[in-house]
């Protein structure tokens, strides 16, 4: 269970070496990514304009305010509460974002499937869990928003965050095929039977 | 002076906006003490560390002054009328929409409500049928109530509902809940409140559901059956290992609560629906002394 302090981007060696159970911390850019906004690129054939080869999505569509331009909001967009929702639903989207974009980490929760699973390991890359619902303290970690692609999608938008120290994640899936989720789902199905029991119910 | 509460339509449009973003902030004491009981139960230490970090989220959003969560959720207001309360009901669903969209563009919140067909955004948290405005009348005198309650996505999309028949009996309905919250696993964002709606019709059984997923920690089903029932599937789902986030551990719920009707003879409905942890509600009580906040 080792500790990895990450400067993104980083490279299929450094993806591959984290285990499942391990924490990181990153800093650096960071995507925040979404339902419509993987829609948009993958159905819809729209090509994002950002270099994401080696970096980290989040599943995000964050609160903002609209300010005027300065260093401090290079697009005049200000972090409100930046949070992450449940990464289920764009499980089908793993695939393409690392095979088309270069994408390393998926950052999420309540975890992926089998074929995000198969991506992570051809690809080498991995899903980091965040504590879904722990958007104030998510915050604190957001320097700026660096920039922002297909906003027409807002708050479905590809954002750019520059972040500090953003973590620690729990390394939930690898690259080597391990998965907390798969392991806890196949307890809690060994359980099934046990609490069944103890309601009474007649198997 | 008449024996009558007169509701002032502009002070509703100001409560709705005020709960919304309240609701957002804070989190009710019940949930709170609730944290410290699962906190204290737990046995597993990936856990314990989930636990005391949504437990640090609760502190921050308190002393940032941020929303707890980003999920703005749909917002549903429950508006309960008392006795002698006169109030004209289609401008208060109005301010109740006003103050909504006043609270999205001013605060400004992430407006989370899309159409359903277009996907179109109206960045106000309204739409069709949008804030969800339930009205009811209860027997106390010169009250009138409005609970807010923003439901996050995550844990809404862990909605159920199964058309059992008599011969599925009570035995039909556990498994369906163990079942269920099993497949929901850690995409709901667990510790939950399960909501289980039994009896009535498909949608007195979902809104049942509902019902039961945002009322307040130990508060307990008024009906003897379901409030032991509920009691029951509360110890189950939490042997099932699932835990916080669905990364194992022994608090999966922080409850089990249990809402009933009566229903058909053949009939023998169960629907589920689940709050997240972030179990977020405000409201507003009108009296003739005045506007009372609180959970």
């Amino acid at each position: 269970m080792a500790h990895h302090v990450l400067q993104m981007p980083v490279g299929e060696a450094q993806a591959r070496a984290l285990r499942t159970g391990d924490t990181v911390t990153f800093s650096g850019s960071l995507f925040g990514i979404r339902d419509a906004t993987q829609i948009h690129m993958f159905d819809r054939g729209r090509k994002a304009r950002f270099d994401m080869r080696g970096h980290a999505v989040i599943h995000t569509a964050p609160n903002v305010r609209k300010v005027p331009a300065s260093n401090e909001c290079p697009v005049g967009y200000q972090p409100v509460c930046v949070g992450t929702t449940t990464s289920d639903r764009m499980e089908r989207f793993t695939r393409p974002l690392m095979a088309q974009y270069g994408v390393r980490f998926v950052i999420g929760k309540g975890g992926l499937r089998e074929a995000s699973a198969d991506a992570f390991r051809e690809l080498g890359g991995a899903y980091l869990a965040i504590i879904g619902g722990t958007a104030a303290l998510e915050t604190t970690w957001i320097e700026r928003i660096l920039d922002v692609d297909l906003d027409d999608l807002n708050p479905e938008s590809l954002w750019h965050f520059q972040v500090r120290d953003f973590g620690p994640l729990l390394v939930a899936m690898d690259s080597h095929g391990g998965s907390i989720y798969e392991r806890v789902r196949e307890v809690a199905a060994g359980k099934r039977a046990a609490a069944l029991a103890a309601l009474g119910v007649k198997a | 002076m008449s024996g009558k509460l007169h509701i002032d339509i502009p002070a509703v449009e100001e409560a709705a906006k005020l709960l919304y973003i309240r609701a957002l902030k804070l989190l009710p004491d019940d949930i709170k003490r609730g944290f410290r009981r699962l906190d204290s139960a737990e046995t597993d230490g990936t856990a314990k560390t989930i636990l005391a970090t949504m437990i640090e989220n609760i502190a921050v959003a308190e002393k940032t002054d941020n929303l707890l969560c980003q999920d703005t959720g749909i917002p549903i207001f429950n508006v309960e009328i008392g006795r002698d309360v006169e109030v004209d009901g289609v401008e208060l669903k109005e301010a109740i929409r006003r103050g909504t969209a006043r609270a999205t563009r001013e605060y400004p919140l992430r407006s989370s409500v899309v159409h359903p067909l277009t996907r179109k955004n109206e960045h106000t948290s309204s739409g069709i049928r949008v804030p969800v405005i339930n009205i009811d009348f209860v027997d106390r005198p010169r009250t009138l109530r409005i609970e807010m309650i923003p439901k996050g996505s995550g844990s809404e999309n862990g909605s159920f509902l199964k058309m059992l028949i008599p011969a599925d009996g009570i035995d039909g309905i556990k498994t369906f809940v163990i079942d269920r919250v099993m497949e929901a696993g850690g995409k709901v964002c667990p510790p939950t409140i399960v909501g289980v709606g039994i009896g009535g019709t498909s949608d007195l059984c979902m809104h049942l559901a509902k019902v039961a997923a945002t009322r307040e920690l130990g508060s307990v089903c008024s009906d003897p059956e379901g409030a032991a029932l509920e009691k029951l599937l509360s110890n189950a789902v939490n042997a099932l290992g699932i835990g916080p986030q669905g990364l194992g551990g022994d608090g999966t719920a922080f409850a089990v609560h249990v809402e009933t009707a009566a229903t058909h003879i053949t009939m023998n409905p169960v629907a589920i629906n689940i709050q997240c942890h972030s179990a977020r509600r405000a409201s507003a009580t009108f009296t003739p002394s005045g506007v009372e906040i609180g959970f």
